[in-house]
């Protein structure tokens, strides 16, 4: 099994908001189990990171919750994407792409 | 945006934090259904359910961690810190409810007296008058020729001297004193007697005043010729007219001639006095001869200086004026021989100024007791925990926190004393107002947010000085030296009962002197209702009028209301004596004449003699119980032109027929015809706070000024309740006359009880102030005493044990208290002695250093502090030493 990697400061938000912008409306469990799938194993959130992390976006007005059913029928407390938030996935999602190029093109450069 | 973002955030954590217990709910139930779906994930993934569980219990990692983690992220940690130090400090306090209340008390008393005072203060001395550009208003004197009176009123001719010569003041304006007219009442309304000043047109452009409703007077209304007008004030407006606009160049009745309405003035103006309620022209009331009188000294005079002239300059330009006038009239030693001025604000104020002044500094000594009690509250809660401080501190307790736990309690302290302390700022300004009407600019005094917020400021800080004081010591090494010292402590904090005692000393000191000088102040007091008048005063009642001169123009006419009057009263049932009177003893000054005696050489040129004038009927004397001493009362049947009589009071045949018989002998005055003497009568006194000066009275009936007198006091003398033959006489004299109002309808006793009402008023808060103090020292000594007494138990256990008597330890405990106090006493009286002199332009017939107040408050302070001293000295000598020494 490969080392786990760990959640590079800043980008928890830009993973959760792009989660519940593919998955629409999600609660906390859901977009762990989405996270950790989507890397394959290698980002696993612990809840004690993840639910911080959802409040702190909730206070910003980026998503927004509401307690409703899931499809076993259990309750659970369901997070989605607010207007807002997706501008600010756009951004944030736009930020990371041109950061991502600046240091592939610095790593290949002294390659 | 990022303000935005937070703003939101902290938005969120405050109604989380108003809605903790819900949030903490929901959260759990988040966690829950997050459990829940990894267990059923395992399941479906085949795992047994022990071992689905157990693995996403693992997985969920620490359950409260994470509950800590959020909620620091959700809530606002340090205001919670902040209610749970607000939740201790309450605690705290009402875990000694009786020193908490004694503080709370201090607190608002001290707070609500001195902001009361400090705002009247403000309002009325400091606060700049009403009018336009007041610094350049000044009040204008003359300087008597005999200099007995360097701050004379200004005579009718010597102020037109001054408004045609000089050249210092942009606008010069002239007000009569004390004039009253007869409103008639319209459809149906009784009439009544009104306050008025009559002024040249000058007055409210000289103020600077301008009308709320109308006009003021133009020069044309201020002349002889013009038709009547009148400016209402805004209260009689309101009051008698209903404040009904339409009044407006209507007519109005004043002493039965017609004037019309051209103005109403705004509701704050109110000059020369506070009960004046219209004013009229006075060069249209007076007659133009009444207008250019030099010796007659009847009158205000105002002046705004102009720009770049100062009060100095153009006073002498005045006094100049006069000297001219007084040396070409150096035959009339009343014509005056210089000028002088006082700034308007002074002027207006100065009756009351020092009065004031010596309120107010007694409440700042309040304020500084309360300030000290609590001080000493504090530090004595700060050394009573200081071992369990010690404990938090060494176990790590953050120095901030435990700091900022000291000053929530201050603050609470404080904020109840502040709160409860303007609510009574508040009352107590209410009552001053109403209780002193006659105060000038009392009106102008509102509760002033600056000053409460200074003095709460002021108390605030005192009380944390004091909370830091007695926690900052907690700090750094001396945690450890608390310990130890605590850990078996016979004398803890000697430093600090050091420094309660001398808190102590100083509140004493200052009760000793508050204590001096309200005993001073009731004292004179005292003196002062207890000096007589020089007649009855129990059981009369008295009653102004004045007939209208051009309704009773002819001196029959005066004659035949008098008669008529005064025989319908005396035949009252019930009535023991009336008469009347120009002024009753008791009640001002009204008036004085010069003089010359007949049989006496003439006096140097330039010297004059006077004596107040009175009219009265013959039966005056014997009504109102004043002796007569020599000859006998004026001719009964005495009417208009018949000869001249004159009787004369005691101190004037003292004074001036000095081993001879005035009876006979002949003054010349009234027009320096000769009057004669007839008859002596005991002294009276014009006004209670001043010995009888020299007196002539005239008869009634007869021609005086031209005519028979229009104005006299009516008074009824009556073995029983005498307030019950109010309604009957006004009734008579409505009888007799539908449009005549009386007015001043007042027992003697009222009559005095007004003219006392400053000493009365001085006298009594003083008092209440150095009651209220000797009340603070004497609870802050109890509490200190008590605290040394429980902190030394296990040392008088100790002491008991190895056979101290109780007796001594009794006495041990009196002397601790009682040092302090002698201290302050000390201290007190020293300071009393200075600061009386300041008291002394209030005291009558007492001197500044009294032997008996300053030899009695020492008794009645010792007295009190050694009650409040004797009960924790009695608790220590009756303590036993089983349980002391188990003590600890």
């Amino acid at each position: 099994m490969p080392p786990k990697a760990e959640v590079l400061q800043g980008t928890l938000d830009l993973l959760v908001l792009k989660t519940l912008d593919t998955l629409g409306p999600m609660h906390g469990f859901g977009i762990a189990q989405r996270i950790q799938q989507v890397s394959q194993d290698l980002l696993c959130l612990n809840q004690g990171t993840l639910y911080p992390a959802l409040l702190r976006l909730e206070q910003r007005g980026w998503i927004s919750s509401k307690w409703g059913v899931s499809d076993n029928n259990r309750n659970a407390k369901f997070y989605s994407l607010t207007r807002r938030g997706r501008k600010q996935l756009r951004e944030e999602a736009e930020g990371w792409n041109q950061m991502a190029a600046v240091i592939n093109r610095v790593l290949k450069a002294t390659s | 945006m990022s303000f935005m973002r937070s703003m939101r955030a902290l938005f969120w954590r405050l109604s989380a934090f108003f809605r903790k217990q819900q949030r903490d709910a929901e959260f759990a139930a988040e966690l829950e259904s997050h459990l829940q779906f990894h267990i059923e994930d395992n399941l479906r993934a085949g795992m047994s359910p022990e071992a689905a569980r157990r693995e996403a219990l693992l997985k969920l990692g620490g359950f409260e961690q994470t509950k800590k983690n959020y909620r620091d992220r959700r809530g606002l940690p340090e205001l919670e810190a902040l209610f749970q130090d607000l939740r201790f400090g309450f605690r705290m306090l009402l875990k000694s409810p009786g020193s908490t209340a004694a503080v709370v008390i201090a607190l608002a008393l001290g707070i609500g007296a001195s902001t009361a005072m400090f705002t009247v203060v403000r309002s009325v001395l400091l606060r700049p008058l009403p009018f336009k550009d007041p610094a350049r208003l000044v009040r204008l004197y003359e300087h008597s020729a005999d200099d007995k009176f360097p701050y004379n009123q200004v005579a009718s001719g010597v102020f037109k001297a001054w408004k045609n010569e000089s050249h210092g003041f942009s606008d010069l304006a002239i007000v009569s004193l004390g004039a009253e007219y007869n409103l008639s009442g319209q459809s149906g309304q009784l009439p009544e007697k009104v306050r008025a000043a009559e002024c040249s047109w000058s007055l409210f452009p000289t103020l600077g005043v301008e009308p709320a409703l109308g006009r003021t007077f133009t020069p044309s209304d201020d002349q002889p010729s013009a038709n009547g007008t009148v400016v209402l004030s805004w209260a009689l407006w309101k009051r008698r007219f209903g404040g009904d606009s339409s009044i407006l160049n209507q007519k109005i009745r004043l002493d039965a001639k017609s004037y019309a309405v051209i103005g109403i003035m705004p509701s704050w103006f109110t000059y020369p006095e506070q009960r004046v309620q219209l004013w009229t022209p006075v060069y249209h009331e007076q007659s133009a001869k009444d207008m250019e009188v030099l010796d007659s000294h009847d009158f205000l005079a105002i002046g705004r200086l102009k720009p770049g002239v100062t009060e100095a300059q153009a006073t002498a330009e005045l006094s100049v004026i006069v000297r001219r006038l007084h040396d070409q009239h150096l035959d009339d030693p009343f014509v005056s021989k210089a000028a002088n001025s006082l700034p308007l604000l002074d002027d207006v104020v100065g009756d009351i100024k020092t009065s004031l002044y010596v309120l107010l500094a007694a409440t700042l000594c309040v304020l500084l007791i309360a300030c000290l009690d609590v001080a000493s509250l504090l530090v004595a809660r700060g050394a009573a925990r200081r071992k369990e401080l010690a404990i938090r501190s060494a176990l790590g307790g953050s120095r901030w926190r435990l700091l900022s736990e000291h000053l929530v309690e201050s603050l609470l302290l404080s904020a109840a004393g502040g709160g409860l302390g303007l609510l009574l700022a508040y009352a107590a300004l209410q009552w001053f107002v109403a209780t002193r009407q006659d105060i000038s600019r009392i009106e102008a005094i509102d509760m002033d947010a600056i000053v409460a917020a200074f003095i709460l400021g002021l108390v605030l800080l005192s009380a944390l000085v004091a909370g830091i004081a007695s926690s900052v010591k907690i700090s750094g090494d001396q945690v450890l030296s608390a310990l130890q010292e605590s850990s078996r402590s016979h004398s803890a904090g000697l430093e600090r009962v050091r420094l309660r005692k001398g808190l102590l000393a100083m509140e004493v000191g200052l009760t000793v002197m508050l204590l001096i000088g309200a005993g001073l102040l009731l004292k004179s007091y005292g003196q002062l209702r207890s000096s007589s008048l020089g007649c009855v005063t129990d059981n009369v009642l008295t009653m102004r009028f004045s007939l209208p001169e051009e309704k009773y123009a002819q001196p029959s006419q005066r004659v035949s209301f008098f008669e008529s009057l005064l025989e319908r009263v005396r035949a009252l049932p019930g009535i023991q004596s009336a008469a009347l009177v120009r002024a009753v003893p008791g009640q001002g000054y009204a008036g004085d004449s010069g003089f010359w005696i007949a049989e006496h050489p003439p006096l140097p040129q330039g010297q004059g003699q006077y004596a107040l004038a009175r009219w009265a009927d013959p039966g005056y004397f014997a009504a109102l119980g004043i002796p007569l001493l020599r000859g006998q009362t004026f001719d009964e049947k005495a009417r208009l032109d018949s000869p001249l009589q004159v009787i004369i009071s005691e101190s004037f045949a003292r004074q001036y027929f000095p081993g001879e018989d005035p009876i006979g002998k002949h003054l010349l005055t009234i027009g320096r015809r000769p009057f004669q003497i007839v008859g002596v009568v005991g002294d009276t006194r014009f006004t209670i706070a001043e010995a009888a000066r020299p007196m002539m009275y005239f008869p009634i009936y007869t021609s005086l000024y031209g005519n028979v007198p229009n104005e006299a006091t009516l008074a009824i003398r009556s073995s029983r309740d005498v307030t019950s033959f109010a309604v009957p006489g006004q009734k008579l004299v409505e009888q007799l006359d539908p449009e005549l109002a009386v007015s001043d309808v007042l027992t003697m006793d009222q009559l005095i009880g007004k003219s006392t009402l400053d000493a009365s008023f001085d006298a009594t808060l003083l008092l209440a102030f150095a009651v209220l103090s000797l009340l603070l020292a004497s609870v802050g000594l109890f509490g200190v005493l008590s605290y040394i007494v429980a902190q030394r138990t296990p040392e008088i256990g100790i002491r008991l044990a190895l056979g101290a008597q109780r007796g001594q330890l009794l006495r041990l405990t009196l002397v601790d208290g009682l040092k302090p106090a002698v201290a302050g006493l000390v201290l007190g009286l020293a300071g009393a002695a200075v600061a009386t002199r300041m008291l002394s332009s209030l005291l009558y017939g007492v001197q500044p250093l009294d032997a008996t107040v300053f030899a009695g408050v020492p008794i009645l302070l010792l007295a009190v502090v050694g009650i409040a001293c004797l009960l924790p000295a009695w608790r220590a000598s009756r303590v036993d030493p089983v349980i002391a020494l188990r003590y600890e």
